[in-house]
């Protein structure tokens, strides 16, 4: 599966801030080490700080800096922002009048979609960091 | 082994019979379903050296110490190829006690018997909307795995 430029770029922007939530970085910062834009990712970091997940801090050596609950926010919290995953499936109990193929098509989609979004739902910022650590162990 | 989070006191060890209306409660109480039958039945294979193991979390209560956690699970093997594996089938802990670290020790715990049993991964089935479960496991590490759960209505 893909996700939007924007959506990559804020799961980027917010893992990079949590990881270090003492820490402020400012948006070029983050677009270097990403080798992203600076632009688009200053408009993304708009976006989540009016979500709540991070804030701007003013002044010499301002940026942003990480503010929600790495333990409680979860990657779906964050994609939601930027798109609404999946495709126009209704569920399958809602289904009516469809030719008998595209209502078995639908049925596999909508299992798709119901397995990308738990998977999203159920993995918290900190629990991706902690999979870093985990990895490097290794 | 004890433990003290967030002022809280409690021990992890194997169940006993003696546990087992404690255990059936506190199931009720997180689960919503009663299912004594079932519970019975865990107990008797357990005692009868079929394998599996139950580990509770204990509360100290003056002599009547309290279940605030319990985690059941068994190693089984070649079921369509996969080799010895522990699986978890039901982790319990009360809402009261939640986040301090009862469901991590309990986890800990029933990991290093299923190692000694000869184990080296560790698998368990969570339902897709069980956001709590589901999260709990992912901070333990675990991940979609090599097989995926099918199901019909028959």
């Amino acid at each position: 599966m893909k996700l939007q430029k924007a959506t990559q770029f804020g799961l980027y922007a917010v893992l990079e801030l949590a990881r270090d939530p003492q820490s402020q970085k400012s948006a070029v910062d983050i677009a270097k080490k990403y080798g992203i834009s600076s632009n688009h990712l200053a408009k993304v970091l708009r976006d989540l700080g009016r979500a709540g997940f991070v804030e701007s801090v003013r002044g010499a050596g301002g940026g942003y800096r990480f503010s929600g609950n790495s333990k409680r926010v979860t990657l779906m919290d964050v994609i939601s922002i930027f798109e609404e995953l999946g495709s126009d499936v209704s569920s399958p109990d809602n289904i009516t009048q469809r030719v008998d193929i595209e209502d078995a098509l639908l049925s596999v989609l909508f299992e798709i979609d119901e397995i990308t979004q738990a998977t999203f739902s159920s993995i918290t910022l900190d629990t991706l960091l902690k999979t870093i650590y985990w990895r490097g162990q290794k | 082994m004890t433990t003290s989070q967030s002022k809280l006191e409690f021990h992890l060890r194997p169940a006993q019979t003696n546990d087992l209306e404690q255990i059936i409660k506190l199931d009720k109480q997180v689960s919503g379903i009663e299912k004594d039958d079932y519970w019975r039945e865990r107990f008797t294979e357990l005692h009868a050296g079929l394998g599996g193991h139950i580990f509770i979390a204990e509360k100290p209560n003056g002599l009547s110490p309290v279940i605030i956690g319990f985690i059941v699970g068994e190693v089984r093997a070649w079921e369509f190829g996969s080799r010895p594996c522990g699986w978890i089938f039901a982790l319990a802990v009360d809402p009261e006690f939640r986040v301090r670290g009862i469901g991590e020790q309990l986890f800990t715990q029933i990991c290093g018997a299923f190692k000694r049993n000869g184990a080296t991964s560790v698998r368990t089935m969570v339902a897709r909307k069980d956001q709590l479960n589901m999260s709990f496991f992912r901070a333990q590490g675990m991940m979609g795995g090599p097989f995926i759960e099918l199901e019909k209505s028959i």
